[in-house]
C-alpha cells in the first residue's frame, strides 16, 4: 500500500548519517551546565519561564540571578505548564516551564497533555536525580521520559553536558515547527554543576522530522475545484489558521469565496465573529444555525482543525450531505475520524495562499440567507436583553461590552466555559484561550497569568467556575507577587455545573457529588492581597466589571448565579449535531 | 473481524528507547500487533523493526502515519506479502524415546530443518521459513512432546532488486 512518506527529502545532505546536524557557530566559553542551559534558552529568545524549584534543579536555579531570564514562581507545577502554554498562545513564542525531578515533574504531566491535545508549543525542563542514582529508585526519581511519552510531541533524557545545548536547540525547533506541541527535556542534576565549553549551536535538521509545509498543488486544485462547484459550502475554521499565522489570508479567502464560517472551540478568533460571514461556534454547544448549516452543506472545508468528537457529534450524522476537504499539517489527522474526499496536507497559511489563486469569487447569498433563517431568534432575542438576574449569559455579554471585545479572555472548564465561548464574540486572533482537547479544570487562572505576562499591554479576563477556581486559586498568589492586572470572573453556581447538567439531562436529575461548597471568594481574594467583589443582582454586573477594570492588580468578582442554569443549545453526547436540544427537556423526549 | 494481515518494515534511528516509543504508540492507539522484531539494518545507525499486524487498509495507513510522527522513524513500508519473503526462526526441544528418535530425524529432514543440539532424551531442532511451514513442522513434532519452544516472529523483505531503503537523508528545509 502506498502511504506517502511525509519525511521524503526536500533537500539533499550528501552522505551525512548523523541524525542531528548541529553546527558550532561561535568560539567556546567554559560554563556550568546550568549556565549552558540558560544560554541555550536565551539563544532561543526565551525571556520568561514559569517554574518551581526543588532538589534536582537547585544547581540550575543557581544560574538564574545572573541570567537574562524572568522566572515566575508559580504555586503548583501543573499551572507552570498551563501558564507557559497560555504565554505561547498569546505571544507566538515557545512557552517554557521548569520543575524539579519526581513530584515536580509528574505535576507537569497534565499541562503537557493539555498542550499536546491543543497543539501548543512549550518546552518543559525537568531536573533528574544524579546519574549514578538513575534506575535505583532514588529519592524523587521518576521515569519522566517514560511517563510523558504519549503526552509530548517528543522528549529527551540528556546524558552528557555537551548534549544540553544541541538538545535544547532541537527541542525548541520541534516544539514550534510543523504541528506544534510540548517537548520535555530531562537533565540530571549533576550535569547542571559540571563544566564544559559552550558555544551556540545551530539546528540544521533531523532526518526523521520533516513537517510538510507546502501542500501538493494537485490537491490544492482539486480542493479549489470543489469549492468553485459547491452550492452550499461551509468552512470549519480551526486553531491551525492562527498557529500558521494565516488569519489575513483566511480573511481574504473567506471574502473571495463567499463561504460562511463555522468555528471550532479553538478556532474562534481566527476570523472576526462580527463579520457577516462568521456564523459562530459549532458542535456540542454550538449555535442552532451553525449546526443546521453543517447538516445541510454540500461541501465542508475544514481548515486547520482535527475532527474532534465534541465538534462533530456522531460521525454518521456529521455533515451527512457534504464532500469533505481537509487542510491539515498533520497527515495522520486526514481520515482519522472523518472520511475525507480531498486532503490538503500542509501549513494552513501556505494552503490558503495557494487556494486563493485557484478559487473563483462567489457570493452564496441564497445559502447564507437560508442559514440566517435557521437562527434561534427567540433565544437570541431573550439573550439580547435578559431582564432577570441571575442569567449567566448576561455576565459574559457585559464583559464583552465593557472590554469592547478586545480583551484576552481565558476560561476554566464547565458551563461558564461554554457560555463564554457562545457569547463573548471573538474578533481578534489569539485572545481566546481555553482548554479544548483535554478540558482541564483549573486552566482558567494560570492561563490568565501566562497571558498577562506575555501580553501586559492587553486587558486580561478569566471566566472560571466555582469548582475549577478551587483547583487553581493558589495562583492568585503568583498574580499578586507578579503584580499582574488580571480580572477573574467566578461564575458561582455552587455546583460542578456541567456535571450537574449532564446528571440533570441524562441521569434523571440524580445529583451525585456535584454540590460544591466554596470559600467566601471575596475574603479569599482579600487574603491573597487581591480585591474581591460580590455581585448578586443584575444591576450590579456592569459597575462591578468597571470597578475591576479600574483597579490595577488581580481582582476577583464572585458572580452568584442561578444554581441550575443550563447551557443551551446542546447536542446530547453520542447524538448527531442536527439533534440539538434547545431548552430543558427530560430523558423521555430524547 | 477478518482483517487482512500486514507486514510493516519500519526503519528507525538506532537509539535507546526507540522500540519503547513504537510499542507504546501501538498500545495507546489500540493497534493490535501479532509480532514485532527488531535488529540491525544494512545502514549503520539504523535499525529495522518488522511489525506484523491485522487491520483494514485505512487502519494500517493510520498506524503508518502515526509511526511517522515519531522523530526516530525514518521510513515505514507496508510490504506486499505475496511479493515478499516472510520468514521466521523457530527453535524447539522435543522429547525422544527409543524409536521416536529416527522418526523425528526423518521429519526434520523433510522440512529441511536442522538438529542443533542433542541429549539422550531430547533433540533441539531449528527451523527457518514461512509461518505455514513452521506451523506444519510443529504439528508433526507435537505428538512426541514439546519441552520448550521459541519463535522469533517473522522478518520480511521484498523480492527483486529494489529495497526499502531510505532514499536519502531527510534534512529540514524550513
Ligand atoms: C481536572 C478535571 N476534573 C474533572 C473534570 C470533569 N468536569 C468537567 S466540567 C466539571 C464541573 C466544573 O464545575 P465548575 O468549575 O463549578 O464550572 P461550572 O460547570 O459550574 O460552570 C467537571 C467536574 C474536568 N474537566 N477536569
Ligand atoms: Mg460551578
Amino acid at each position: 500500500m502506498a502511504v506517502a512518506n511525509p519525511k521524503e527529502l526536500k533537500s539533499q545532505n550528501g552522505n551525512r548519517t548523523a541524525e542531528r546536524v548541529i553546527e558550532v557557530v561561535e568560539e567556546a566559553r567554559v560554563l556550568t551546565g546550568a549556565q549552558i542551559t540558560c544560554a541555550a534558552l536565551e539563544a532561543e529568545g526565551v525571556t520568561t519561564a514559569f517554574g518551581y524549584p526543588g532538589g534536582a534543579v537547585i544547581p540550575f536555579y543557581d544560574a538564574f540571578p545572573t541570567a537574562n531570564l524572568h522566572h515566575i514562581l508559580v504555586r503548583f507545577e501543573q499551572w507552570a505548564a498551563m501558564a507557559a502554554a497560555a504565554y505561547a498562545r498569546v505571544t507566538g513564542q515557545v512557552g517554557v516551564c521548569i520543575a524539579t525531578s519526581g513530584p515536580g515533574a509528574t505535576n507537569l504531566v497534565t499541562g503537557l497533555a493539555d498542550a499536546m491535545l491543543d497543539s501548543v508549543p512549550i518546552v518543559a525542563i525537568t531536573g533528574q536525580v544524579i546519574q549514578p542514582l538513575i534506575g535505583r529508585d532514588a529519592f524523587q526519581e521518576v521515569d519522566i521520559q517514560g511517563i510523558t511519552l504519549p503526552v509530548t510531541k517528543h522528549n529527551y533524557a540528556v546524558q552528557r553536558i555537551e548534549d544540553i545545548a544541541p538538545t535544547i536547540k532541537e527541542a525548541f525547533h520541534i516544539a514550534r515547527s510543523g504541528r506544534p506541541g510540548p517537548v520535555l527535556v530531562d537533565i540530571p542534576k549533576n550535569l547542571f554543576s559540571e563544566r564544559a565549553a559552550y558555544s551556540p549551536v545551530e539546528f540544521k535538521g533531523r532526518r526523521g522530522y520533516q513537517p510538510s509545509l507546502v501542500p501538493n498543488m494537485r490537491q490544492v486544485r482539486l480542493a479549489a475545484e470543489m469549492i468553485n462547484k459547491a452550492e452550499k459550502p461551509l468552512i470549519m475554521a480551526g486553531h491551525g489558521i492562527m498557529i500558521s499565522g494565516g488569519e489575513a489570508e483566511f480573511h481574504e479567502f473567506v471574502e473571495k469565496t463567499g463561504m460562511p464560517v463555522a468555528f471550532t472551540l479553538l478556532g474562534q478568533g481566527c476570523f472576526p465573529e462580527s463579520h457577516p460571514q462568521a456564523l459562530g461556534l459549532m458542535g456540542m454547544h454550538g449555535h442552532k444555525h451553525v449546526n443546521a448549516a453543517l447538516g445541510e452543506c454540500d461541501l465542508l472545508v475544514n481548515i486547520g482543525a482535527r475532527f474532534d468528537d465534541r465538534a462533530t457529534g456522531k460521525i454518521a450524522g456529521f455533515a451527512p450531505k457534504a464532500k469533505v476537504v481537509h487542510v491539515d499539517i498533520d497527515p495522520a489527522e486526514i481520515g482519522k475520524n472523518v472520511r475525507t474526499d480531498v486532503p490538503v496536507v500542509g501549513d494552513a497559511r501556505e494552503a490558503l495562499k495557494l487556494m486563493l489563486e485557484e478559487v473563483q469569487p462567489r457570493q452564496h447569498s441564497e445559502w447564507r440567507g437560508w442559514i440566517e433563517s435557521q437562527r434561534n431568534r427567540v433565544l437570541e432575542a431573550a439573550l439580547e436583553d435578559y431582564p432577570e438576574w441571575p442569567e449567566p449569559y448576561t455576565i459574559i455579554k457585559a464583559i464583552r461590552k465593557a472590554t469592547n471585545g478586545e480583551a484576552i479572555v481565558t476560561t476554566d472548564v464547565g458551563q461558564h466555559q461554554m457560555w463564554t465561548a457562545q457569547h463573548y464574540g471573538f474578533d481578534y486572533p489569539n485572545r481566546w484561550l481555553t482548554s479544548g482537547g483535554l478540558g482541564t479544570m483549573g486552566y482558567g487562572l494560570p492561563s490568565a497569568v501566562g497571558a498577562k505576562v506575555g501580553r501586559p499591554d492587553l486587558e486580561v479576563w478569566t471566566v472560571v467556575g466555582d469548582g475549577g477556581f478551587q483547583m487553581s486559586f493558589n495562583e492568585l498568589a503568583t498574580a499578586a507577587q507578579e503584580k499582574l492586572d488580571i480580572n477573574v470572573a467566578v461564575i458561582n453556581n455552587g455546583y460542578l455545573g456541567m456535571v450537574r447538567q449532564w446528571q440533570d439531562l441524562f441521569h434523571s436529575k440524580n445529583y451525585s457529588e456535584v454540590e460544591i461548597l466554596g470559600p467566601d471568594f471575596v475574603k479569599l481574594a482579600e487574603a491573597f492581597g487581591c480585591t474581591g467583589i460580590r455581585v448578586t443582582k443584575h444591576e450590579e454586573i456592569a459597575p462591578a466589571i468597571e470597578r475591576a477594570r479600574s483597579i490595577n492588580g488581580p481582582v476577583v468578582i464572585d458572580f452568584v448565579i442561578e444554581p441550575e442554569a443550563n447551557v443551551y443549545p446542546m447536542v446530547p453526547p453520542g447524538a448527531s449535531n442536527s439533534d440539538m436540544v434547545h431548552e430543558r427537556f427530560d430523558q423521555n423526549e430524547l | 473481524m477478518a482483517a487482512e494481515k500486514h507486514i510493516l518494515a519500519v526503519l528507525v534511528e538506532d537509539h535507546p528507547g526507540v522500540l519503547n516509543r513504537v510499542v507504546s504508540l501501538m498500545r495507546r492507539r489500540s493497534f493490535n500487533i501479532d509480532s514485532i522484531t527488531v535488529g540491525y539494518s544494512e545502514q549503520p545507525g539504523v535499525s529495522r523493526i518488522t511489525i506484523v499486524l491485522r487491520g483494514e487498509p485505512y487502519e494500517v495507513e493510520q498506524v503508518s502515519k502515526q509511526l511517522y510522527k515519531l522523530m526516530e522513524v525514518l521510513k515505514v513500508t507496508d510490504l506486499p506479502e505475496r511479493e515478499s519473503v516472510v520468514h521466521e526462526l523457530m527453535m524447539v526441544k522435543v522429547a525422544t524415546k527409543g524409536a521416536s528418535r529416527a522418526e523425528i530425524m526423518q521429519i526434520v529432514d523433510i522440512y529441511q530443518a536442522k538438529i542443533v543440539d542433542a541429549t539422550p532424551t531430547t533433540l533441539m531442532i531449528q527451523a527457518a521459513g514461512g509461518e505455514e511451514k513452521i506451523n506444519a513442522l510443529l504439528a508433526m513434532l507435537r505428538p512426541f512432546g514439546i519441552r520448550e519452544l521459541v519463535r522469533t516472529g517473522p522478518v520480511a523483505m521484498t523480492r527483486g532488486a529494489s529495497g526499502t531503503q531510505i532514499k536519502s537523508h531527510a534534512i529540514a528545509a524550513d
